[in-house]
């Protein structure tokens, strides 16, 4: 046998005794409640799961020098995934081992629904702010959500869209290699069927070729479309928009809570987006205290406008304090004891955060606020 | 016949390591030393040593680059599941069920193999790696695209979307396009994956040390000499190619069945790479040198957490350091000359005791 | 009239496609070595290139010359450090797998410096776009020049590895290291400079990506990497006028696939059609049958 061999196996053999040993050997007296953050800090994804774990940070340290929760501090504690559902499992065991007995996570919608059947079998609290497709939390009573779900987003931009007669002839663009926006695409399509508008071209793009759209707005442009549904991310939108100025293509655009963010795309000539309207509960330059002081933070620490997975997690972190306050939970329940806790105070809190007031849930997981509708007008967000 | 039991003796060592390391692993965790994370690991570290060790059976033994071969990994874990999915009410012994899916993955995966081989294996070199690749990105993408649904009235299928299934109110979604397959029980267990790795083992190095393994490495050392003494050079890299892809398909199930989600974005072409990378670590034709490369790079950004911004960074730099170390010739000659020095000295210890 | 758009917007894909390929393919042609960390060079060069326009309001001439240094120095210490140690290995892979490693570790240090979120970039392409048949048809100031650099550089590298010595050099290094070795030439330095040069040609193109597509994330090359690296070998690897060929193909029949066939498989048709020009023409379309010696 060759010598580099052993000197591998030796390593390997070191890190996996190190890696093997419970964590939970180390954990500090001092008791806190201990939230596990998961969501894509490294690959293509990882704009969305910074986001998420910076506005959560931004939350706990606010609430620890407000006092803490029930007389404890809060420990927030961020795991990449790598937006791989595989790599999320791994994160949540991780932060297992460190003792985490509720999950802020996963931030992307196929990792989190792996870690919701670990966390289902484990009875582990899990809220997650932006994993938005239905089978996020339907492996068991332990899953809830800050977002909207993908049909919820999907049905209600068909309804706006026809109930205000914004169009005859829509077309829509969306990509199908990605579950979230297929996902809305689906029941915006079924929803549309009841709505006074017609669907006059749906042009699909992929992961893999996501730089250029002209054929899908070309295609639209070719079939009369008043009005083009987007339902994607804004780094993605950022390109339509840019191209569809430079084939002369004005339509109305219209997005959902993805699109937010496109305002705060570095160099990004926001006269482009002028006139695209979204669904989002979150808007940056929103004149509540609750916003502006949230911005201010976000931009103070990052250096960057906060978008709406950060909203979402900054309201998840706030929602985990309402109903750790509700159910009186003390840091030294278990996180099964606390899952169950947890549970009934869900359905019980009324939360008032970035993105909706008096937020309430229902026992499967779902979020009940009003979708806001925002037009973008002189490089900003306004209510419509 | 002196060679021979040298081979059998290093077989034996191959399988005695996977055995032991089932067994260390089995005590640890049954007396609680073993963290959530590593336990967690133990199935993917499985799928990950046999995606290495069927991918060398075609990189080191035949000696052709492939790209692809997550695109077979990826058939063979829609098929397991899908068959799961399937018969998940009427297969309740979930042992039995997993075999039978394990089976048609790799059957799938196979038949794949043969169908791609046929084609792919009359290329060379890059351009042969480039075939593979696209085939690859073509299963990923197919699969993306594809619906299948199942009501009272049977089985629907459509390359739109849902909705043009057309089925009735009681029809449920068995694969969504993108969505891929979710709502997969977990029936992958380290045991199973362990067993998955001795029949691995068992096929590729009783392969490599047949008559047809033979054939196959005289192809890969010298093509034409190989015709020139009647080898059938299409049959013997088609087996290879075909073996290697239904095992590859193997890896997939057990893949689909640990996780409750399956998207077919996940087979791309970085996880085509990730195996090559294994295979290449691990030293060209080496089994063992793969089994470990492939535990060895599957924990290593696991164990790096705790670094955490600076995880992935650090695993870059510690794979070309890896690879540096075990290639470049001037790093082999460094190690030799360090070996003959240790020999030396031990050699001086045992003269002066 | 819509077809003639298609067309358009394919050449107009298919010449940044080309631009990436002409760099891949003189690496690949001269060291033998399939280079998977250009891709990320380029993504190195758009960044350098927009840190200069934002940060130093720089003029786009020289934040366009800023990032040519920036990636020719980056090709060739990668090169020195990474891939030279591994030039005599026992197997063409090892390199290959550090290349990969390379890429991973380029993407991880700019997602350090510069963060996830995706940052729009300006394009610095003055050229005004060009209107058509009354404004049906358009082709924009990008595309025109995107196509005049990709020839005067496809002839300029021609003309440079054919007629000068170094060029022979480079050809010589690249039909066999050893003899080329014993002829007085230095192996070392040649390939070093092809680094230089295919990386300058990332800069350049990472520029040209960056003002086509104004999107720029630690991970806008990997994609457009692996195309380039489809028509590289779609053109045949290894020959300059091929690559131009291959990426303008390629980006045609991505367009046209979206166009008329299905914009959900356009991948796949990509990949299917070079899958049958491979296997009637195995070594690419300008590609050289090499015949293999007893």
């Amino acid at each position: 046998m060759r010598n580099w061999k052993k000197v591998i196996g030796v390593a390997a053999a070191a890190a996996m005794t190190v890696s093997m040993l419970p964590m939970s050997v180390f954990a500090d007296d001092a008791a806190t409640f201990k939230i596990g953050g998961i969501g894509p800090v490294t690959g293509p994804a990882a704009a969305y799961g910074s986001a998420v774990m910076n506005a959560a940070q931004i939350a706990v340290d606010e609430i620890n020098e407000a006092g803490g929760v029930n007389g404890a501090m809060l420990e927030f504690n961020p795991q990449d995934d790598e937006h791989d559902a595989e790599k999320s499992v791994n994160a949540y065991n991780t932060l297992k081992d460190w003792g985490a007995t509720m999950i802020l996570g996963s931030v992307t919608s196929a990792p989190c629904i792996a870690v919701e059947a670990e966390a289902a079998n484990d009875n582990m609290f899990l809220l997650t702010p932006s994993g938005s497709a239905v089978d996020c939390i339907t492996a068991g009573d332990n899953a809830f959500r800050v977002c909207f779900s993908d049909p919820s987003q999907g049905t209600a931009s068909a309804q706006y869209i026809g109930e205000n007669g914004l169009a005859t002839k829509v077309a829509a663009i969306y990509d199908s290699s990605d579950v979230y926006s297929s996902g809305i695409y689906a029941t915006f399509k079924a929803e549309a069927e009841n709505q006074p508008f017609e669907i006059v071209a749906e042009e699909a793009f992929t992961a893999d070729s996501k730089t250029d759209f002209t054929v899908q707005l070309q295609k639209a442009k070719d079939a009369g479309a008043e009005l083009v549904y987007l339902p994607f991310y804004y780094n993605e939108a950022s390109l339509v928009f840019t191209q569809a100025a430079a084939m002369d293509f004005s339509p109305l655009w219209f997005g959902v809570d993805g699109m937010d963010g496109i305002l705060s795309v570095e160099g990004f000539d926001t006269s482009l987006a002028e006139g695209v309207m979204l669904l989002t509960p979150f808007a940056a330059d929103a004149q509540d205290d609750l916003t502006v002081n949230f911005v201010a933070k976000y931009q103070e620490l990052y250096n960057e406008v906060p978008n709406q997975f950060a909203a979402d997690a900054y309201d998840g972190i706030y929602i985990i304090k309402a109903a750790l306050e509700q159910c009186g939970a003390t840091p030294d329940m278990d996180a099964s004891t606390l899952c169950d806790a947890m549970k009934t105070a869900m359905t019980e809190i009324t939360v008032d955060g970035l993105t909706g007031a008096g937020m309430t849930w229902t026992a499967d997981g779902e979020p009940s606020k009003a979708p806001k509708a925002v037009v973008i007008e002189n490089g900003a967000y306004k209510a419509m | 016949m002196k060679k021979n039991s040298k081979i059998f003796r290093q077989n034996l060592i191959t399988y005695g390591m996977v055995i032991a390391a089932f067994i260390v692993v089995q005590i640890l965790q049954s007396t609680g030393h073993l963290s959530s994370l590593f336990t967690g690991l133990l199935v993917p570290i499985c799928v990950y040593v046999i995606l290495a060790v069927s991918l060398n059976l075609v990189v080191g033994i035949s000696g052709e680059l492939s790209l692809g071969h997550a695109g077979f990994m990826c058939v063979g874990a829609f098929a397991g599941a899908f068959f799961t999915k399937c018969t998940q009410d009427t297969i309740t012994m979930v042992p039995l069920r997993f075999a039978l899916a394990v089976l048609i993955g790799a059957i799938a995966a196979a038949i794949f193999g043969i169908l791609i081989g046929i084609p792919v294996l009359r290329l060379k070199g890059d351009y042969l790696a480039i075939v593979t690749l696209a085939f690859g990105e073509i299963i990923k993408n197919i699969l993306n695209v594809f619906y299948i649904g199942r009501d009272s009235n049977g089985f629907h299928m459509s390359m739109k979307d849902q909705f043009s299934l057309g089925m009735e109110a009681d029809g449920k979604m068995l694969l969504g396009g993108p969505q891929g397959i979710t709502g997969i029980p977990k029936n992958s267990s380290f045991l199973a994956g362990i067993i998955l790795i001795l029949i691995t083992l068992f096929i590729v190095l009783n392969l490599i040390n047949s008559r047809d393994g033979r054939a196959i490495m005289a192809i890969r050392d010298n093509r034409i000499a190989a015709t020139s003494i009647g080898i059938n050079i299409t049959k013997y890299k088609l087996m290879a190619f075909t073996i290697s892809a239904a095992l590859a398909g193997m890896a997939g199930t057990l893949y689909s069945h640990n996780l409750a989600t399956l998207q077919a974005s996940k087979f791309n072409f970085n996880t085509s790479i990730l195996a090559l990378v294994f295979v290449v670590l691990g030293g060209i034709g080496n089994i063992r040198g793969s089994i470990i490369a492939a535990v060895v790079l599957t924990a290593l950004p696991e164990m790096l957490r705790g670094l955490s911004n600076l995880r992935m960074l650090i695993y870059a730099i510690v794979l070309i350091a890896m690879m540096l170390f075990n290639w470049a010739p001037a790093a082999i000659d460094w190690r030799s000359r360090l070996k003959e020095r240790l020999k030396h000295s031990r050699a001086n210890g045992k003269e002066a005791a | 009239m819509s077809f003639l758009s298609y067309m358009i917007n394919g050449i107009s894909l298919g010449s940044v496609y080309a631009i990436i390929a002409l760099g891949y393919t003189m690496v690949y042609g001269i060291a033998k070595m399939l280079n998977f960390a250009h891709g990320d060079v380029i993504m190195v060069g758009g960044y350098a290139a927009l840190t200069m326009l934002l940060n130093a309001n720089a003029s786009p001439l020289a934040a366009v010359l800023v990032s040519i240094v920036v990636c020719t120095v980056l090709g060739i210490t990668i090169e020195a450090v990474a891939y030279r140690p591994l030039r005599a290995a026992a197997s063409p892979l090892a390199v290959l797998i550090t290349a990969i490693g390379v890429s991973y570790l380029l993407q991880n240090v700019v997602l350090l410096i510069f963060g996830s979120n995706p940052k729009n970039f300006q394009s610095v392409i003055p050229v005004p776009d060009l209107k058509l048949a009354g404004g049906a048809l358009m082709i924009t100031g990008e595309t025109i020049v995107t196509i005049i650099s990709c020839i005067v550089i496809m002839t300029v590298l021609t003309l440079f590895i054919n007629r000068t010595r170094t060029g022979q050099a480079m050809q010589a290094v690249s039909e066999d290291k050893g003899a080329a070795q014993l002829m007085g030439i230095n192996v070392n330095q040649t390939i070093a400079l092809t680094f230089a040069i295919g990386s300058g040609l990332a800069a350049v193109a990472g520029v040209l990506l960056c003002s086509s597509y104004p999107s720029l994330s630690p991970y806008t090359g990997s994609m457009p990497g692996i195309k380039a690296f489809v028509a590289a070998v779609f053109g045949g690897i290894g020959s300059i006028p091929g690559a131009m060929i291959g990426g303008i193909l390629l980006g045609v029949i991505e367009i046209l696939a979206k166009a008329y066939i299905s914009s959900q498989l356009a991948d796949a048709i990509v990949f299917a059609v070079l899958i049958v020009v491979l296997l009637v023409k195995p070594t690419g379309l300008l590609g050289k049958q090499i015949q293999e010696k007893v």
